[in-house]
């Protein structure tokens, strides 16, 4: 087609004739102007129609002026639409002074202590911009050393969590703290007249001298009240074998690191015991056979259950807790001790068990240790406290203080007195002051439904739990992150606690519950209360300076208890024998019968032939504070439920224990759901078949099975508490047991734990005398293949800056699960819930493995910490398409989230398995509370990325950064790892491979350091130190090395 | 007995379906009587489109089942490949099974059409086209798998060698990247491939299309085919040249995807013998496909005349070859974990037979080696209804190779703490048959609108045997 310029120029061709004829045809006035017009021309059409000659530029005419309007107008208003979302107006304000020790960007620390079971444990904890993002050990602390457990590194999360208790409650509804404070006057005015004979105070273990002297205030002010102590992990048998022993309260302690010899009665001093980060500390620090040492003490473990403490021993004996009695006694006869003793109950193999560590320990005279557990009866300690007197432990390895607690009572005792009272309806008013006996009291004091007949009761507590429903009011507890307070750690010292943050919900603390019922105006804070309580002691020349030292130390130096001397009671040996001893336990019986469906299942060709049902009678029962939920307190928190339980790797559950002959015998397997009967309670739970566990022995976890709480610990678990009384808070025998047909689904994060050969160079171990006459045992079986036996270029990397590196000790490891957490916590790892985790999808960066060897009813636990390798040569890293995984100047293997696409070959070739993916999205970005919890230094991850552990990356990267202000080297030990700092046992070792000097380098020259599969040539920079046993040549017990 | 110059002795045998060679072979290598018989008999298919309702029938079938597939997706894609039953240490699971199956799947029509044809091989005309369409559906399948296994299926084009603005590339040691490449390139050049062959047919339909819409349709893919002399010596210049060209790909894109695993150091993927070994598999599977997809075809289309017996016979006959080399591979793997005296290789080749997964293993050992053996009867090769069923055994059977060499070897590797077991769900499932579901809708509408037996070639046929080459 031509366009109007082309056709004015060449005119088309006219047909002349057409025109002619159209012509001929025309009549009257009709002019034409050109044969185009008459030939009516497309051009000559056009012509007529342009308002401008050919070449004049005009408007398309899809858009004309009118539309051009009205598309400008419509363009304006949809602009002006996004004005519809109201911006929020946000106002910054910058600092006008500077807070001094603030800056932006850089993290401080402040000493404080966290309490459990009462004992303070020092912490000191890191705050980013205002808000507490990690709590770790405070060196100087003497419970803590700067080692922390699970429960100090989980705590950041038991203050951030979204479903504590955020008001105050009365009779379930929302109140105030005005309301609560006009009741309480009330309520003083009518006991003012009583002395406060209707006042109650129910507290758990308290250590705080300042809570204990408000207390002992008001019971000045209320001569007629009662100030009771119920903590479910109690400690009374303790209290009471002193008692037995020496006729007065006296706390023991121990040193383990003078110890030659430790004989456990079935006591889990490394991870139960309130002084559990000191005793790992001392316990591991007399095993360490690294630089030519080549002593190290033993350790002898009688137990039900296999426990932390078990895990480690040299020689473990499986035995019935009632049992245990029976041993010790027999023990006190052949140390002589006890001169008349009861009779050998113990089999022929328990006795010769226990003569190879009778034999040894009277070779180590005053160099050994005999501690009895929580869960013993009194009698258990006494003994304990005998053989130590005898043994020559006392003054040696052994000394003996008052105790920490500001009012040591029998706590069952304490409680039942008040159920009772509760139940008469004496009491007009109960202060429940923390904790939450409505769930885990004694079943048989009945206290929910004795806490219904008290007129007012008064529950002060973080979370709203079980207690809290049934109480009249309920005041949201300040957190000890968010209060201030005193109390003493386990040997006597006074550690103060100081807030790192204003309460997130307005709590309060206790002292500020009592204070207000000395003095309501003006309402006195707990900052004041803690501080006016020690003005009063003078504890210093100079108070203010005093005062701030201690803050900044986190205790108040000077104030461990000093050590007393105590004598046995007198003529205690001789009655041993005289004593009556324990029922001797009923044999188990197994019966069978068939099931109550059975009948039914008469004529129903599909009912499985095996429906039976299985009654197993005359069991012991134990109940344990669960390893991650201790007594329930942290059911709520993720973290802990996620973390794999030491040895048996359960999570988001507790389970019913039985060992594997009970199983074997009843038919019985994992996941089984069974009921357990005591005392005509009953309650039931799924089976785990856990080796190691002594033969008729049930093990139950407390602190499950919560009804209230929070969303995430509500319903997960069965609650045990229903079984325990107040006669038998911890051992009962005459439990039975009845299949059910139900099923429950237990998760464990490691299925296999056998090492099937040795020639998996996976896990090394020796005994201590194959280590003394050859020392180079574990380096002469390590094949490593030569550095340059790769495709790739060998001297790729040079790492002439630094080459960073891990030694683990695998035989100070105890397993206690401190650095798994402490991982998490640094690196913002997210908790994916039981069903994920049965999917084998984990996040843990470092997992803990347990390996069993021997025989299945004792067999031999090893643990082994198992972060990632960081190798020279990573297979990883050959096969990420997109080099998301990197190799940088110092040797580290980066992962790089943003540059992820998620292909997971790396993980693959990864032979470790140490990469975590995020199969979905795992990480909440969406709950407020959590938001300022997350380490800000760390990357969050998202859905369809890997992830690993990064050497703590951020850490080496903030030591570089203030090396080079410095202009030095990063300094050995400047680096610490979240889970190096974690670890109470000192076992993981990380530092600089090119500095000659540093441990770590020092650690891998050691003959016990063995690369994790080293055959695959992928040079790991994390190594291990073999494990080394300290068996007993006379010992009778097999278990192959 | 008839003998023609120049081709061999035919015989017919009493109760023998098919005319047969002296040593009793299926003789015929094509039935049909003429020319015009042929161009009829091919071309209504599209054009007059007999069987509308069995077509319709499996075409709902597959459309209901890529229905499936598109929620599966869609679901994986909102949700993120945690639906699947993958976890550590399984990272991979049937995605990549599915990928690496249908990427063999996808080696039989190159195979059939670039080395047959460069090896002379006749029997191969009347099949090549619907086995090069069966090739490039298969690779559509199989190219989604490695995407959508992805973590961030979105970021996929990272996998790319492109200008990137932070000067970012690809990590070429990975075999991941020689996959994209292989894979792309195998694609390409099967799609050109495939379609240079069906230019002339384009043109024969288009020539007897009578509607305007199909002349125009079939006219645009004919590219102003008109058969002239010059035409036919071009496009027989430009077939033999990409035949050359797509020979060396048969075997470098099933060994390139073997480097998945061969690279690796993983026990049981570890292992030189996995180039050769995939190849033989791919072309195994490949063939079975074929077989699979063109017994039905063959008779529900009344093909009969141009796929006969013959070809039947010899594909069976390269399945029962290629079904060997695959199991002297499985017995190299054996040989070499117990040879090496690796323990890791050691316990995995254990654990494949008798751990967890030996169920697997042993119905991969029956369904891929054991009822293959039937090809060895000259009868199985030659009867479609048992021929089909020895097919849809093989395939079976290396769906779980590939299964038992993704997910058996991840399962139990070094660790012993991390050997996990790998269920999969039903979004694994739905994925796998959703895909089957793909694959048969994109083949269904190759049949209903395109020439799927090659016009020309089996003229060609004709004439040859018409003046006694064949």
């Amino acid at each position: 087609m031509n366009t109007p310029e082309q056709a004015a120029e060449n005119p088309a061709r006219l047909d002349l004739g057409a025109i002619r004829a159209k012509l001929n045809g025309v009549r009257g006035q009709d002019y034409w102007r050109s044969l185009e017009e008459i030939a009516e021309t497309r051009e000559f059409q056009e012509l007529l129609h342009r308002e401008f000659p050919p070449g004049a530029s005009e408007w398309w005419d899809g858009l004309n002026r009118r539309n051009f309007l009205k598309m400008a107008a419509a363009t304006l208003a949809l602009s002006g639409m996004t004005a519809c979302t109201k911006q929020p107006t946000r106002q910054i304000f910058p600092y006008v002074n500077q807070p001094q020790e603030l800056v932006l960007g850089q993290p401080l620390f402040y000493a404080s202590s966290m309490l459990l079971g009462g004992f303070a444990t020092g912490v000191l904890v890191k705050s980013r911009e205002g808000h507490p993002i990690k709590v770790d050990g405070n060196p100087e602390h003497p419970s803590s050393l700067g080692a922390s457990s699970v429960w100090m590194q989980t705590s950041i999360l038991g203050l951030y969590d979204p479903d504590r208790s955020q008001t105050v409650n009365h009779a379930g509804d929302i109140s105030t703290w005005a309301l609560f404070l006009s009741d309480l006057n009330d309520l003083l005015r009518e006991q003012a007249p009583k002395k406060g004979a209707g006042l109650r105070f129910l507290t758990e273990t308290i250590t705080s001298p300042t809570l204990a002297a408000q207390l002992n205030d008001l019971q000045k002010k209320f001569p007629g009240s009662k100030w009771c102590q119920y903590d479910p992990i109690t400690r009374d048998n303790v209290r009471e074998g002193a008692r037995l022993a020496f006729g007065r309260l006296v706390e023991a302690h121990y040193q383990f690191d003078k110890a030659a010899v430790i004989v456990a009665l079935d006591a889990d001093f490394l991870y139960i015991h309130p002084e559990r980060l000191r005793y790992t500390r001392q316990f591991t620090d007399g095993r360490r056979v690294s630089f030519g040492k080549r002593e190290m003490n033993r350790l002898y473990v009688v137990e039900s259950t296999p426990t932390v403490t078990g895990s480690m021993a040299d020689h473990r004996l499986p035995l019935a807790s009632a049992q245990v009695e029976d041993l010790a006694r027999v023990m006190a006869q052949q140390l002589g001790a006890a001169t008349q003793g009861a009779a050998n109950v113990l089999s022929p193999e328990q006795t010769a068990w226990l003569a190879a560590l009778v034999g040894d320990l009277k070779q180590h005279h005053a160099a050994s240790i005999v501690i009895a557990g929580e869960w013993q009866p009194p009698i258990v300690h006494a003994l304990a406290h005998l053989l130590n007197q005898t043994l020559g432990n006392v003054g040696n390895t052994v000394h003996y203080t008052e105790p920490a607690e500001a009012h040591p009572v029998n706590q069952i005792d304490s409680l039942r007195e008040l159920a009772a009272e509760m139940k008469s309806g004496a009491v007009d008013a109960l202060f429940i002051l923390g904790g939450n006996p409505v769930y885990n009291a004694p079943a048989d004091l009945e206290f929910g439904s004795n806490l219904a007949k008290v007129k007012r009761s008064i529950h002060l507590g973080l979370e709203l739990d079980e207690t809290a429903a049934l109480s009249t009011w309920h005041i949201p507890q300040a957190h000890y992150l968010e209060s201030w307070s005193d109390a003493r750690a386990f040997d006597g010292t006074v550690s103060l606690m100081q807030p790192l943050i204003a309460p997130l919900y307005d709590g309060k603390s206790a002292h500020e519950v009592l204070g207000a019922m000395v003095q309501q105006q003006p309402v006195r804070s707990d900052y004041e209360i803690v501080r006016e309580f020690w003005q009063t002691q003078k504890p210093w020349p100079d108070f203010e300076l005093g005062w701030r030292k201690s803050l900044h130390d986190g205790f108040i130096t000077g104030t461990q208890a000093p050590a007393v001397t105590v004598r046995m009671k007198e003529g205690f040996a001789g009655t041993l024998a005289s004593e009556s001893k324990m029922t001797p336990a009923q044999p188990v019986v197994i019966k069978t019968s068939p099931s109550p469906q059975a009948a039914s299942d008469a004529g129903d060709p599909f009912a499985p032939a095996s429906r039976k049902v299985v009654h197993i009678e005359n069991l012991e029962l134990c109940f344990r504070p669960d390893p991650n939920l201790w007594d329930g307190r942290f059911a709520n928190n993720g973290w802990l439920q996620e973390c794999p339980k030491p040895i048996s790797k359960l999570i988001w559950d507790n389970a019913v224990l039985i060992s594997p002959s009970l199983a074997e015998r009843s038919g019985l397997a994992a996941n089984d759901v069974v009921e357990v009967s005591f005392q005509g309670r009953t309650l039931r739970g799924p089976v785990w078949v856990m080796p190691g566990q002594a033969e008729n022995t049930l093990t139950l976890h407390l602190g499950y099975g919560r009804s209230r709480g929070g969303r995430v610990g509500r319903g997960v678990g069965f609650d045990a508490y229903p079984l325990r009384t107040a006669d038998a808070p911890w051992l009962g025998t005459g439990a039975k047991l009845v299949t059910t047909e139900a099923s429950h689904q237990l998760v464990s994060t490691q299925l296999h734990h056998n090492l099937h050969s040795p020639e998996r160079q996976i896990y090394r171990s020796a005994t201590l005398d194959e280590l003394r006459a050859q020392p180079d045992i574990i380096k002469k079986t390590v094949e490593i293949p030569p550095r340059d036996e790769t495709l790739y270029n060998p001297d790729e990397y040079k790492y002439n800056a630094h080459r960073w590196g891990m030694s683990i000790d695998l035989t100070t490891c105890i397993g206690c699960n401190a650095c798994v957490v402490a991982c998490e916590v640094e690196n913002n790892i997210p908790v994916v819930g039981k069903d994920q985790v049965s999917r084998g999808r984990d996040m843990l960066w470092l997992r803990v493995d347990t390996y069993y060897k021997g025989a299945l009813d004792n067999p031999g636990f090893s643990h082994m910490p198992v972060p990632c390798m960081h190798c020279e040569h990573a297979p990883c890293e050959l096969v990420c398409p997109v080099e998301a995984t990197l190799h940088d100047s110092e040797g580290l293997n980066l992962q790089v989230y943003n540059r992820c696409v998620g292909t997971r070959f790396c993980s693959n070739n990864c032979p470790y398995k140490v990469r975590r993916f995020n199969f979905l999205q795992y990480t909440d970005y969406h709950t407020p509370s959590l938001k300022p919890m997350y380490n800000p230094e760390v990357t969050v991850r998202w859905r369809g990325v890997m992830e690993k552990c990064t050497y703590c990356v951020q850490r080496i990267a903030a030591a570089r950064i203030a090396s080079e202000k410095e202009n030095r080297r990063i300094r050995d030990g400047e680096v610490k790892t979240a889970c190096q700092e974690a670890c109470p046992a000192v076992a993981i070792v990380f530092g600089d491979l090119n500095d000659p000097d540093a441990k770590v380098t020092q650690l891998k020259r050691q003959p016990l350091d063995y690369p994790m599969l080293g055959q695959l040539n992928t040079r790991p920079r994390t190594t291990y130190l073999a494990k080394v046993e300290n068996r007993n040549p006379e010992t009778t017990d097999k278990r192959p090395v | 007995m008839e003998t023609i110059q120049g081709s061999e002795p035919q015989l017919r045998v009493p109760g023998k379906p098919y005319v047969v060679t002296p040593l009793d072979y299926p003789a015929v290598l094509i039935a049909a009587k003429d020319y015009q018989q042929v161009s009829d008999q091919i071309a209504d298919i599209p054009l007059v489109h007999p069987r509308k309702r069995e077509w319709l029938a499996g075409f709902s079938i597959a459309c209901l089942l890529l229905l499936m597939f598109m929620v599966a997706v869609g679901y994986l894609l909102y949700r993120g490949v945690g639906i699947w039953g993958i976890n550590i240490p399984v990272a991979w699971g049937f995605a990549i099974t599915n990928f690496v199956w249908w990427i063999g799947i996808g080696h039989a029509g190159t195979f059939i059409s670039a080395i047959l044809l460069l090896l002379l091989q006749k029997w191969r005309t009347t099949i090549n086209r619907f086995t090069e369409a069966m090739t490039l559906f298969a690779v559509i399948c199989a190219g989604m798998f490695p995407l959508l296994h992805l973590g961030r299926p979105w970021v996929f084009y990272w996998l790319l060698p492109y200008p990137d603005t932070m000067a970012l590339w690809p990590q070429f040691r990975s075999p991941l990247v020689w996959d994209v490449f292989a894979v792309s390139t195998y694609f390409t050049v099967s799609l050109l491939f495939w379609y240079l062959g069906i230019v002339p047919d384009l043109a024969t339909v288009r020539d007897k299309a009578r509607t305007k819409w199909r002349r125009i349709f079939y006219g645009l893919g004919a590219l102003g085919w008109r058969g002239s002399a010059v035409h036919w010596q071009n496009h027989q210049s430009a077939y033999l040249l990409l035949a050359g060209l797509a020979t060396p790909l048969v075997l470098s894109v099933h060994s390139v995807v073997s480097f998945d695993f061969a690279v690796a150091q993983l026990p049981g993927w570890h292992s030189t013998i996995f180039p050769p070994y995939f190849v033989a598999g791919a072309i195994y599977s490949g063939f079975a496909m074929v077989l699979n997809l063109v017994i039905p075809i063959r008779r529900l289309y009344g093909f009969q005349n141009l796929i006969t017996e013959r070809t039947l016979n010899n594909m069976a006959c390269v399945m029962l070859a290629t079904g060997w080399m695959v199991t002297y591979g499985y017995i190299m793997e054996a040989f070499m974990a117990w040879y090496s005296g690796e323990p890791f290789d050691r316990a995995m080749m254990w654990d494949r037979a008798f751990g967890a997964y030996g169920w697997v293993f042993w119905l991969l050992m029956t369904v891929n080696v054991f009822i293959p053996q039937l090809l060895w009867s000259r009868w199985v090769r030659t009867h479609p209804v048992p021929l089909f069923f020895v097919a849809l055994s093989v395939n079976v059977g290396m769906w779980l190779e590939r299964f038992v060499i993704v997910v058996q070897s991840l399962h139990h590797d070094f660790v012993p703490s991390s050997w996990r077991m790998y269920f999969p769900t039903k979004w694994d499932w739905m994925t796998l048959f959703g895909s089957i579901g793909l694959f048969l809708t994109l083949l269904f509408l190759f049949i209903r609108y395109l020439p799927m037996i090659s016009i020309s070639e089996s003229r060609e046929l004709i004439a040859q045997r018409k003046e006694g080459r064949l």
